[in-house]
């Protein structure tokens, strides 16, 4: 624009090494060349020095058997599968604790963050010590010190600590509980699951519509839990209230059956809670202090209880300021659970590793890990940014 | 890990950016013009590399670092050691931020090739075994189906474990920590059955790293031994005099043994008559040179790091902790495997 202003006004004609038209391309066609030929020079170069090396290139290693085994897999995985199959449990392991740290730091954190705004005045001193001490002390100390508290406090399987008449189990292996055998029915229950969140929201929406037409409430959260829970368990009692299930048994060194939460992964999940919480709870109390204090003097004025102001006036405010850090903060966790490595949890770091040191092929993995953190961290990016708009103040 | 991943980014970009570390004997001038050798040691396994209070570094892995450094300096006090992990050393070794290897590693296949790399020795020859608490009353290594079996990832051990419980159709649960001391707190803690590793490193672990109030007696090491582990220093592809260098440093420190040359009598063989032990201690000249170092080189590596046996005794034989038999490493002349060319 800036471009075309310039030459409106003049007519003159200048030298063409003048013409801030043509002298704007040419340095722009330079930089686009400069730039093109640096990537050109490293890759060439990057090629050049690894046949010179001998060292192999390109992804064919994929496809070859992995070999090692890991000890954490949320799908089928053996030592004969390929490596691709070998990154692709480390993926899902980072996601697994990815989505469930987010969601419950951010319970966690939020309780807390509104918790240091108690009036009352121990638990306002308890949030604020919390904060403070978890958020000084760096993640990867964490981890140490709760893997070390996890494998060295519980006993070894055979005297492990028996829980609900012998059904559940905890020892130094991990907590093992009972699970329903797999059952055709489940499908039709997720299914079920689905239904009944859609209905939840409906009646929320109606209920909210009704409260402003007659200003009668409605506990359409109460209601909306039971409609989700009970949704599924109706295809549960109507697919024959199917109740195999699978028991954790001691059989030689460990349990056998039922599944199990294993020490690395309660480890890493507990010290991403209990770290990232308590930036979240600094960045919900920033959110709620940002809000003028008229906000919930009104509240307060109009006969709203303080649960209720702070759920129907405060957040909903506070939510503008607290959503786009929240965005970092997830992206956080995410990237800090690539500590995992430090206590033993096989994520995606742990299986690029040894897929590096088996195949020596460091530059190749290095983009696979490169790209899956990429598009994980884009997804959620887009995501936030999408739900910021959904609550931004909306003029009419 | 953060560091690791630094590490490995380290690597990448030093492969994409550095050209020209081909023409032979690139490397050994870089090492000279540099003065010293820059050699990738473990992170701390007692007998084979481990730095004391005072960051001086022993053991019989380190003690080929520092023959190769009398050899090419005369003086085995010029290496700079850099402690890496299992899954560090090959990309530190790739990327050129250490010259050579030498922390038990084993000679594959895929290393030789793959990787890029040379193996020009075998400096102790071992095998996979496990270790267990007496405790559980195990016997063998069959007895160990459904077992949680602590290893240390970017090893064959990693792999050979995975192929042992296939073959033997039993099933096992890895717990897989990077740093050495983590995975060791991991077993003693109980928190996996069984720590397999190198023979080796399971009798320097039981010897010198066993927590208080446990002791080295509360475990036992099974007798099967389920793989082949030849260890020895590696190099890269492409500077054949180094590696040369490397070869015979070791072959040297066998020699020498064999010959009963030792770092106390070097002086007065130096006054043999015996053309073998005149052609290796260069009083006969020759060697040296074809080598590129200097004539005296065999007597810099026995009297400042001692022939092969010695070294074998002091770091990990009777004369240490470990207690280890010399077994396989024994020389050829009583037995075992150790066997050098003749260095003429």
């Amino acid at each position: 624009m800036a471009v075309e202003a310039v030459r409106a006004t003049s007519d003159t004609k200048v030298a063409p090494w003048n013409d801030p038209v043509i002298r704007g391309w040419v340095f722009q066609i330079v930089v686009v060349g400069l730039v093109a030929a640096l990537a050109w020079y490293l890759v060439s170069n990057t090629l050049e020095n690894l046949a010179r090396q001998k060292i192999a290139t390109g992804f064919d290693f994929l496809g070859r058997e992995a070999g090692f085994a890991i000890g954490d897999t949320m799908i089928a995985y053996s030592p004969a599968d390929t490596y691709a199959r070998a990154i692709w449990v480390g993926i899902l392991n980072t996601l697994r604790v990815a989505v469930i740290g987010i969601i419950l730091t951010t319970f966690l954190g939020t309780i807390i963050g509104i918790g240091r705004l108690s009036p009352n005045w121990l638990l306002a001193r308890i949030c604020a010590i919390y904060v403070e001490i978890f958020r000084n002390v760096p993640l990867l100390l964490w981890l140490f010190l709760i893997y070390k508290l996890v494998s060295e406090a519980f006993p070894g399987p055979r005297q492990a600590i028996r829980m609900m008449g012998d059904t559940v189990f905890l020892s130094n292996r991990g907590l093992y509980f009972p699970v329903p055998i797999a059952a055709p029915i489940h499908k039709w229950m997720g299914v079920g699951l689905i239904v009944g969140i859609v209905g939840a929201w409906a009646l929320h929406r109606w209920a909210t519509a009704r409260q402003a037409r007659t200003g009668e409430p409605f506990p359409s959260i109460l209601a909306g839990f039971g409609i989700v829970l009970a949704a599924p368990f109706l295809v549960w009692l109507l697919g024959g209230a199917p109740s195999a299930m699978s028991w954790p048994a001691l059989k030689g060194f460990n349990f056998e059956g039922g599944t199990v939460i294993q020490p690395e992964f309660a480890a890493l999940l507990l010290g991403l809670v209990l770290y990232t919480s308590a930036f979240v709870a600094e960045i919900v109390r920033s959110g709620i202090l940002a809000l003028h204090k008229g906000q919930s003097e009104a509240a307060a004025a109009i006969g709203l209880s303080r649960g209720q102001s702070m759920r129907l006036v405060l957040l909903p405010q506070a939510l503008r300021v607290i959503v786009p850090p929240m965005t970092s903060t997830y992206l956080n966790i995410t990237k800090n659970s690539s500590l995992a490595i430090a206590i033993g949890y096989p994520d995606l770091v742990a299986s690029i590793n040894v897929t590096i040191n088996q195949t020596g092929q460091a530059i190749e993995n290095i983009l696979i890990i490169m790209a899956a953190y990429l598009t994980v961290s884009l997804s959620i990016s887009a995501f936030m940014n999408w739900y910021n708009k959904q609550i931004a103040l909306k003029e009419r | 890990m953060i560091k690791n991943a630094i590490a490995v980014g380290v690597a990448a970009a030093s492969i994409a950016g550095f050209s020209g570390i081909a023409h032979a004997g690139k490397d050994l001038d870089a090492i000279k013009a540099r003065g010293s050798l820059i050699c990738g040691v473990g992170t701390g396994t007692a007998g084979f590399g481990l730095a004391d209070s005072q960051g001086k570094w022993t053991g019989l892995d380190v003690d080929v670092c520092r023959a190769v450094a009398a050899a090419i300096f005369g003086d085995s006090e010029k290496v700079k050691y850099v402690p890496t992990t299992a899954q560090q050393r090959f990309t530190a070794l790739q990327s050129g931020e250490v010259d050579m290897l030498s922390r038990t590693t084993t000679y594959t296949l895929t290393r030789d090739t793959a990787l890029g790399f040379d193996f020009p020795g075998i400096n102790y020859y071992d095998g996979q075994g496990f270790m267990v608490n007496k405790k559980l009353g195990v016997k063998s290594a069959k007895e160990l189906n459904g077992a949680t079996i602590c290893v240390s990832p970017g090893t064959t051990t990693e792999l050979n474990l995975a192929d042992y419980f296939r073959a033997n159709k039993l099933s096992f649960k890895p717990v897989v920590i990077e740093k050495a001391d983590e995975i060791r707190a991991a077993f003693f803690s109980g928190r996996c059955d069984v720590y397999t590793t190198d023979a080796s490193s399971l009798y320097s672990v039981r010897a010198a790293n066993v927590p208080a109030p446990q002791k080295a007696d509360d475990f036992i090491i099974l007798p099967e031994i389920i793989s082949k582990e030849p260890l020895g220093p590696v190099v890269r592809h492409g500077d054949n005099q180094l590696a040369d260098i490397v070869r015979w440093a070791h072959f040297a420190m066998l020699e020498a043994e064999e010959y009963g040359i030792n770092s106390k009598n070097v002086d007065q063989m130096l006054k043999s008559e015996d053309p073998v032990i005149k052609r290796i201690l260069g009083v006969t000249p020759g060697m040296g040179k074809a080598l590129g170092v200097d004539e005296k080189w065999v007597v810099n590596i026995v009297k400042q790091v001692g022939n092969y046996g010695e070294s074998f005794e002091r770091n990990v034989g009777m004369g240490s902790v470990l207690k280890i038999e010399r077994g396989l490493n024994k020389l050829w002349t009583k037995g075992g495997l150790q066997y050098a060319p003749p260095i003429r």
